[in-house]
Formats: C-alpha cells, sequence, structure tokens
C-alpha cells in the first residue's frame, strides 16, 4: 500500500506492505538507518523515533500507522552535514557511547527530555534513558552528557534543542 | 617504576573520534548494508533438545512467493569443512546447520532464502521436517558421567576436556596448613548479549573468485576460518573490516552464520545477508558465556594466609565445541588472582550437553573464576573471623615482588595492590562506610558490604590453545600497523580488525601522535579488508592498548628511525646525531630540515637517500606479544597474558526485604591498568563492565528447564539492567605502569566485569548473613532472594 509519512520535515510516499514495521519503513525504504534494530520487542530502545516530538519505539509501530505524524529520526539532529547538534556534541564530549548502537535512540529521547525540562535532575535523566538499554556505558557518561547538554542549551542563545 | 611518565596526547583528556560518526546515526553497521539483488535468510530451528530428523520437504516453502531456496544440513555438509574446534575433538563435528540429529533446542535445522526477510520467515514456518525425539541430557554433572547419552555419539562421552594440573606442592601445603575449608559456587550462563544482533552479507563475485564479507565480527583469524570451511585459497576471502560493530564483548563470532551466508551466496551466485532476529540471537546464536560449577577445597593459616588451593571448575559447553573449552584455560594465568597462594591443584573440566553452544565472553572464563576464588577469600576471613579487607592485604603480592611468578607459570607484569586498597579505604572512609552499613541495618534493613579484588589479564596471547590442545603449537598473537605518510606529508595509518565500541582509531592515532609528536586529530586512521591487511588477532583478550598501541610506537618509531637515516645522509653526519623534533629534523650544528622538506627527499629525491634506502616514507610493524613466546612445560605451566591490570571494588547494599530487590547506593572502584591512553574510553569500559557484572550477579540467565526448553529468549525474561538499576560509580585511579610495554599501558577492556560479580555476591552475602542464608549461584535474581528471605524468616518466627 502507498503512505506519506512526514519525516524530518519533508514528506515522503513509500509503497510498503501492511505489516512493514516504521524501524523496517524508516530503514528499507526510506534509507535512514539511524534507527536501530535491537530487540523488536518494544524493550530495548534503540528504534527509538519522536513521533510528534515524544520518543516512540517504531520497532512497535507499523508505517501505516504513523501516516499524520511528525516523525523526526536522528538524522534531523545534525545542523546540516558534518556539523553537530548541541546534544550531540555533548556526546562527544562525555563519550556518552561505545559501540554507537544504541546512541541515536539516546540522543533522540535526551533531545525529548530537555524540550520539556531544561533543568533535569539526575534521577529524572535517569529515569529518562530507562527506557533505552545500552550494552556498553553502564549509563554514567550518558548521565553525564546529558547534564552537559542541558548546561549548554541553558546557556545557548538558539532555541533549537539539537 | 611507579613515576608516571609523562605525555603529551596519551593520557589526556581528548575527544573519541569515532563518536561522530555515531551521534550522527552514520556509523556503517552491517544491517545498513544493502546490495543490489541481495537475497534474505530466515533459519528453520529444531523444536527438540534431541532428535533424529526423519524426514525435511521443503515443497510448500519454495512455492511460497519470492522463495529462492531452502538449504538444510546435509547439502551444507557435503559442500562445506565443519568448523574449527579449540580442543583436538575431531568427532565433534559442528556445522551450520544440523546433519542428521539436532542437539539443542532451537537447533539450525534449514535455512530459507527469499526476496525480502519476511517472506523468508514465511516459508520457513511451511519447511515441513519430520523428528524422532532422543535422550537428552542438561545437567553438567550428569553430563559427565559415563553413563550420560553423550551428545556426539562417535565421540563416545560427553567429556571434551579432563584435565589436571598440579602447580607446586599442594598435598605438602596442605598437610602444614591450619585450617581449611570447601566450597563450591555455580556461575550460571549468561552471556554479553550486544543491542545488536549478529549479522553478515556474503558475496561471491564469480568473476573476481572472491568473497565479500561484511560483518558485525570481533573474531580472531575469521577470514581463515571461512575460507577453509568454504574450502576456498585463503585469498579469496576479503573480510572488509570497516563495518561498525554495534557491542560485542567477546561474542560476535557467528562463523556458522558466515559459513551458512558465505555457501548460499556462492550456491545462488548472489549478495546473501543473513541477520539474527533476537529470539535467534539468544537461543541459537551460538553466543552464551560459561557455565560453571566450582569446588574449591582452601589450605591456610591461622593468620589468614591462604597456602594452597585446589579448584575444580566444571563447564557446560553445549552442544558443540567450538572455542568454549578454551575458556577454562585462561584463567590459568591469574589462577591465585592477586594473591601469593604457593601451589594449586587445578582440574579443568568441559563436557557438552544438549543446551545451546557457547562463545567467548568478556574476560574468557576470567570473571567466574575470580567470582570462585574471592567467595573463597571472604570465606576464609570468616572462618577466622577476620576483616575480609584485612586478609586480602596479607595475601597481596607486595608491589617490590613483581615481576611475580605464579605457581602456573605466568609472570605477573607488576602491580601496587596494597597502595590502590589504602586510597579506595581512605575514598570511602572505611570506618564511615562500616557505620553507614550498620546504621542501615540498625533500622532495620538488611545491608551488606561487598569487596572484591581481582586481576584483569591482559594483552591476551593464546597460550591457553597449545596448554589445552597439543595438537596446537601457537606462541604468537601478533597484531600490526602500517604507516605512510603521503607525497603532501600528511599521515595515514592502517588498522586491520573491526571495532565495536573499543575506539581503536582514537587509540592507534593518539599513540602514532605521541611518537611523532603531530596532533592526533590530523592523523587519519584507515581500517583494511583481509587481503590488504597485515597480520593481526582482532580485539579479544583485552588487548588492543597493548597489541595495538605497541605496534603503533614501534611503527611510528620506526618512521622516526628512517627519517633520521635520510637527514643524517644530508648533514653528512651519523643518524644518532640527528634529533627529530615535531617533524623537524635537527643535526648538531643546528642545521635543520623541516618536514616538508623530508617529505619531499622521501617522494622525489631518491638521489638524496642513503644506500638501501627505499624511497617513500612508509613503515610496517608486526609486533609480537611481549612475553609470549615459549611452548607450554611438560608439567602444564606457561606465560599467559603479559599484563595483569588490578581493581578492587568496594561497595554497599540493601535487600528489599519483601521484594527481594538489591539497590547499591555506593559502589567505588578502585583501578590500576598502568598508562592511560585515553581515559574516556577507559572510564567508559569500567562502568561498562560494571554494569554488565551486575547483570551476570543479579539479572541474567539463559534458565533451562528439565526438557531443555530455553526459558529465557526475550528481553522480558532475560533482564538486562537499565539505568534504574546500575548505580552511580565511583572510580579510585591508580597507575602501575607495567614494564613490559612501550609506554606501561595495560589491558582494560574488561574491566569491572572482573571483580563486579564477585563483589555484589559478598555483599548481598553480608547482607543476608544474620537470616543464615548463604548464596552460593549467581545470579542472585530478585525471587530467589525474596524466597530465601522468607524462608529463613518462617523458620526463625517458628
Amino acid at each position: 500500500m502507498k503512505i506519506t509519512l512526514h519525516v524530518n520535515a519533508g514528506e515522503r510516499t513509500v509503497d510498503v506492505e501492511p505489516r512493514t514495521t516504521l524501524l523496517d519503513c524508516l530503514r528499507d525504504e526510506l534509507r535512514l538507518t539511524g534507527a536501530h534494530s535491537g530487540c523488536e520487542h518494544g524493550v530495548c530502545g534503540a528504534c527509538t523515533v519522536l513521533i510528534d516530538g515524544e520518543p516512540a519505539r517504531s520497532c512497535l509501530m507499523f508505517a501505516p500507522q504513523a501516516e499524520g505524524y511528525e516523525i523526526t529520526t536522528v538524522e534531523a539532529m545534525s545542523p546540516a552535514p558534518g556539523e553537530l547538534g548541541i546534544i550531540q556534541d555533548a556526546f562527544c564530549a562525555a563519550h556518552g557511547m561505545q559501540c554507537g548502537y544504541c546512541t541515536p535512540g539516546m540522543i533522540l529521547t535526551a533531545h525529548a527530555l530537555l524540550k520539556h525540562n531544561p533543568s533535569p535532575t539526575r534521577a529524572e535523566i535517569v529515569e529518562a534513558i530507562s527506557g533505552n538499554l545500552c550494552r556498553c556505558t553502564g549509563y554514567g557518561q550518558i548521565v553525564e552528557a546529558i547534564e552537559l547538554a542541558a548546561q549548554r542549551l541553558r546557556g545557548a542563545n538558539t532555541e533549537a534543542a539539537r | 617504576m611507579n613515576e608516571r611518565p609523562k605525555f603529551r596526547f596519551v593520557s589526556a583528556d581528548r575527544r573519541v573520534r569515532e563518536d561522530r560518526r555515531f551521534v550522527a546515526g552514520m556509523g556503517k553497521y552491517v544491517g545498513d548494508i544493502a546490495e543490489a539483488g541481495m537475497l534474505h535468510v530466515a533459519i528453520v530451528h529444531a523444536p527438540y533438545t534431541a532428535a533424529k530428523i526423519v524426514s525435511f520437504d521443503a515443497s510448500r516453502a519454495l512455492a511460497m512467493p519470492g522463495v529462492v531456496a531452502v538449504v538444510e544440513g546435509e547439502e551444507l555438509s557435503t559442500n562445506v569443512e565443519p568448523l574449527m574446534n579449540g580442543l583436538d575433538t575431531p568427532k565433534v563435528q559442528r556445522y551450520p546447520l544440523a546433519v542428521k540429529h539436532v542437539r539443542y533446542n532451537g537447533e539450525w535445522v534449514a535455512a530459507v532464502v527469499a526476496q525480502t526477510r519476511a517472506q523468508a520467515e514465511d516459508a520457513a514456518e511451511c519447511v515441513d521436517v519430520e523428528y524422532e525425539p532422543l535422550p537428552f541430557v542438561i545437567d553438567a554433572e550428569e553430563a559427565y558421567r559415563p553413563s550420560s547419552p553423550p551428545v556426539h555419539a562417535a565421540h563416545g562421552s560427553n567429556v571434551l576436556l579432563d584435565r589436571t594440573f598440579n602447580w607446586g606442592e599442594i598435598d605438602e601445603d596442605f598437610a602444614a596448613s591450619d585450617h581449611q575449608l570447601s566450597l563450591r559456587v555455580t556461575w550460571g550462563r549468561s552471556s554479553t548479549v550486544p543491542l545488536e544482533t549478529f549479522g553478515v552479507v556474503a558475496m561471491w563475485d564469480p568473476w573476481a573468485e572472491v568473497m565479500d564479507v561484511r560483518a558485525s565480527i570481533q573474531m580472531p583469524k575469521y577470514a581463515d576460518q571461512i575460507a577453509r570451511a568454504m574450502r576456498l585459497p585463503g585469498n579469496a576471502v576479503r573480510v572488509h573490516y570497516d563495518i561498525d560493530v554495534g557491542g560485542s564483548y567477546g561474542v560476535k563470532r557467528g562463523i556458522k552464520h558466515t559459513v551458512l551466508a558465505c555457501y548460499l551466496s556462492m550456491k545462488l551466485k548472489q549478495p546473501v545477508r543473513l541477520i539474527e532476529d533476537r529470539l535467534e540471537n539468544m537461543s541459537s546464536g551460538d553466543a552464551h558465556g560459561p557455565d560453571r560449577i566450582f569446588d574449591i577445597d582452601a589450605a591456610f593459616n591461622r593468620d589468614g594466609i591462604v597456602r594452597s588451593m585446589k579448584m575444580r571448575a566444571l563447564d557446560n559447553a553445549g552442544a558443540y565445541a567450538g572455542r568454549a573449552p578454551f575458556q577454562l584455560g585462561k584463567p590459568i594465568g591469574a589462577i591465585v588472582g592477586p594473591y601469593k597462594i604457593n601451589s594449586v591443584r587445578y582440574h579443568a573440566v568441559s563436557v557438552t550437553s544438549n543446551k545451546a553452544v557457547q562463545e567467548a565472553v568478556r574476560g574468557f572464563g576470567q570473571s567466574p573464576t575470580n567470582y570462585a576464588i574471592e567467595t573463597m577469600m571472604d570465606r576464609v576471613a570468616e572462618h577466622l573471623g577476620m576483616d575480609r579487607v584485612e586478609i586480602r592485604r596479607r595475601n597481596f603480592i607486595r608491589a617490590d615482588e613483581f615481576p611475580y611468578l605464579i605457581p602456573s607459570g605466568t609472570r605477573y607484569d607488576s602491580g601496587d595492590y596494597h597502595t590502590v586498597v589504602d586510597k579506595v579505604m581512605k575514598h570511602v572512609d572505611w570506618p564511615a562506610f562500616v557505620a553507614e552499613r550498620d546504621r542501615l541495618r540498625a533500622n532495620g534493613a538488611y545491608a551488606g558490604i561487598g569487596i572484591a579484588a581481582c586481576l584483569e589479564p591482559s594483552g591476551g596471547n593464546s597460550s591457553f590453545e597449545p596448554l589445552l590442545n597439543p595438537a596446537n603449537t601457537t606462541t604468537t598473537w601478533m597484531e600490526s600497523c602500517r604507516i605512510n605518510v603521503d607525497a603532501l606529508g600528511n599521515i595515514t595509518a592502517t588498522i586491520h580488525t573491526t571495532s565495536s565500541g573499543q575506539g581503536h582509531e582514537t587509540l592507534a592515532s593518539t599513540v602514532i601522535g605521541e611518537v611523532l609528536e603531530f596532533d592526533p586529530d590530523s592523523i587519519r586512521i584507515v581500517r583494511t579488508d583481509s587481503l590488504t591487511s597485515l597480520p593481526g588477532n582482532s580485539p579479544v583478550g583485552s588487548r588492543m592498548a597493548v597489541m595495538l598501541g605497541g605496534s603503533c610506537y614501534l611503527a611510528a618509531n620506526k618512521l622516526k628511525k628512517k627519517l633520521k637515516a635520510i637527514a643524517a645522509h644530508q648533514f653528512d653526519c651519523a643518524p644518532e646525531d640527528v634529533d627529530y623534533v615535531q617533524g623537524v629534523l635537527r643535526a648538531k650544528d643546528g642545521r635543520t630540515l623541516k618536514w616538508a622538506e623530508m617529505v619531499n627527499i622521501a617522494h622525489r629525491n631518491f638521489h638524496l637517500l642513503p644506500e638501501d634506502c627505499e624511497p617513500g616514507l612508509e613503515v610496517t610493524n608486526v609486533y609480537q606479544v611481549p612475553t609470549g613466546t615459549d611452548l607450554p612445560t611438560a608439567d602444564g605451566r606457561v606465560q599467559m597474558y603479559p599484563c595483569h591490570s588490578f581493581e578492587f571494588h568496594c561497595i554497599l547494599v540493601t535487600i528489599d526485604p519483601d521484594t527481594g530487590k538489591v539497590d547499591i547506593p555506593r559502589y567505588v572502584i578502585g583501578h590500576d591498568c598502568g598508562t592511560v591512553i585515553n581515559p574516556h574510553i577507559v572510564k567508559g569500559m569500567t562502568l561498562g563492565g560494571i554494569a554488565h557484572g551486575l547483570g551476570a550477579a543479579l539479572m541474567e540467565e539463559f534458565v533451562y528447564d528439565g526438557e531443555g526448553q530455553m526459558m529465557a529468549q526475550s528481553f522480558m525474561d532475560y533482564l538486562l539492567p537499565s539505568s534504574h538499576e546500575v548505580p552511580q560509580v565511583e572510580i579510585v585511579h591508580h597507575c602501575t605502569p607495567s614494564p613490559f610495554t612501550v609506554m606501561g599501558q595495560k589491558g582494560s577492556g574488561e574491566s569491572g566485569y572482573l571483580g563486579a560479580p564477585a563483589a555484589i555476591s559478598g555483599a548481598v552475602n553480608d547482607a543476608v548473613r544474620s537470616l543464615g542464608i548463604r548464596f552460593n549461584r549467581l545470579p542472585m535474581r530478585m525471587t530467589a532472594i525474596s524466597d530465601a528471605i522468607a524462608e529463613a524468616k518462617s523458620k526463625q518466627s517458628n
């Protein structure tokens, strides 16, 4: 079936089987491979995208169900090719990753958190990322990265919480 | 020796260069590869624990849309060689698909190839296989008995390895000791379970006659193993190392997946992609970890000195041998931990069973062994009524005793265990730390302190191979680096492996930049493929800081030496009279040649080069493991790994008496891995290792029921620690450089994981000691803890 998705501020029309997950559609049809497949049953969060600004599991949603929503993937987090947004840069500064597989989901989750709560406590950060598993870092440097991003965003004179 | 060397880039607070692509979602993982005409594979799994395959009928599947082929084990086994065994067990044959018999629940029986993965999965459900169930064995002790049904009838028994080592005067030491005690601890089967499952894309090019392989792999000799299994020349397999691997920690060794995909690609003349789904990964990806029972007898004096230890380690390898039994061998290199135990008897037993197959897991058997040794130390302390920190202090090797030869033949490089412990004790304010536990207890909580001291053998060679398999004469486990300076003067270095988050590009550029005095960010690091690479053994055995770092260091120094020789020729002086400072060559009389001039001479002015000097500025280094060159002695002693990092865990836990949930309000680790190359990377490894150790201690287990059904096949029942479970960790640093490595560095890839399970076990046991409870088995899941507490309380109230 043909569906039209609003992805990263653009419209994309694809022809997919109704059973195609949003994750597979993004990766295989639109070649947006930043969202990763980890568990395919909604636990690990590697496939996280933003649906109308809120983190969601793209492996638990069929692509046709995503019609009409604003879908944001990690590819939209970079201001331009080769440039890092503030949250991305903070993850690099704190080395909030190792293998990078959970990282897109973490970045998007952090983006949503900081949009709602510019000054999260450590406990609030821990709570926000508790739906995103990371097997490499033990989360310490991810929490530090989000703390750093929050601090920098509060000091930035741009509204774009990228 | 304990002076910290001064570096410019090494040990500095510098970013990890790999991170940029990951935060942008621009990592290149195997799942991101889309080749034109790429076919997809779904697997048909065995529903029986042990069975004979009576009939196989793929006709329904083949008639389905998009299906290209269905391949079962009999066809495959006539066209490929069996997969490699570590031990000399030729009758334990393993192919990617079951041949005539299935030996564990979930084993791969057939591969369905279709235009899309969905079509392949649909068709896999329509492959008709008839089975005749056979007797099976799940339990390791039972499998060890001669009466148990052999998993491989041709092998004759389930015993893969049954070897006793006697290092030192064990009986004499036991007889001369004041006390003895025995204990049994069990390490449940868990694994590293990376978020990315294993995947491979194989592409046979019939015109070039080359098999191109892109895989999420972390495996030594991968290309060689593919070539052998596929009956191809080694130079007909090209493994591409520029694939990002989404976590591995040891297990990403999908040789069966790879050989299967290669065979299918060769048969169908199209690219073939095989990516495990999560269920496959957990049930039959052949990536479970050690599953081990330890029986220990300890002999010790009343002053707490442990004189001798007898350890039997019985490991349940699962249905096929693979490389897993070697995980009983690596711990031999640190079999006494950080302690001066005078003699050791080690009885290593590996048995087959009808469980899924094991693979290498972070530490290669060291973490379970450390858990056993540390539990012994706690028991000795308890037996003598002695403080658990004090007993460790009394048994530690002293800083002035290094290099220290342990009974099993390894010479530990360096360490200062007493100082690390002192620093941690000071950091936590030990009396206050104990008082806090006691305050919590006085308020009615179950609170406990856990202590663990252990080593991380690093710089991995493979001495356990000849030790456990006399047919194997491996005495090198080299790693390599090539540096090229182009005609514009820019530096490019190659590394010859995939990475799974360890930051090898950062490691290589930092070390080369340090030696050549160039900003590491200006040095490009390129990953080759197996046909353009130098010899290497992949990032296993916590070896890359030592081995890749060593190779980069030596290659850069070789380049420097060449530059000095060229400059000396221009200055008409001896090379040793030329100085190198930040790319400028300087003679004693003050004449200089700048970097650009040197590059020009090397690239364009052959007439200015000294005799026998090759044009260009290219150097290679192939680095042998420091210390690891001898075969084992007849009595089973061998130098295992060259370097030994130290960690000391000191933690406080509380247990919810109703739910059994363990909280860790305080987690402190003292860590000494010698010279740190990148502090962010080492910190991440340590924190991640602790999280992984917490999983092994409290949450993760591949549980089998009595019928051999694996009960934990999803993340709903195999629980990975989330940000809620993992505590905030405080790291206390210490640096004792290794005298055996180029910059004093040691490994840290397994840090945290090697001691966390022991520390958490010690803390939980301390918390419930007043109830008379003793946990002798990991993981200690919430249900086990709450049941034990409830039972103890009901006994107390009766």
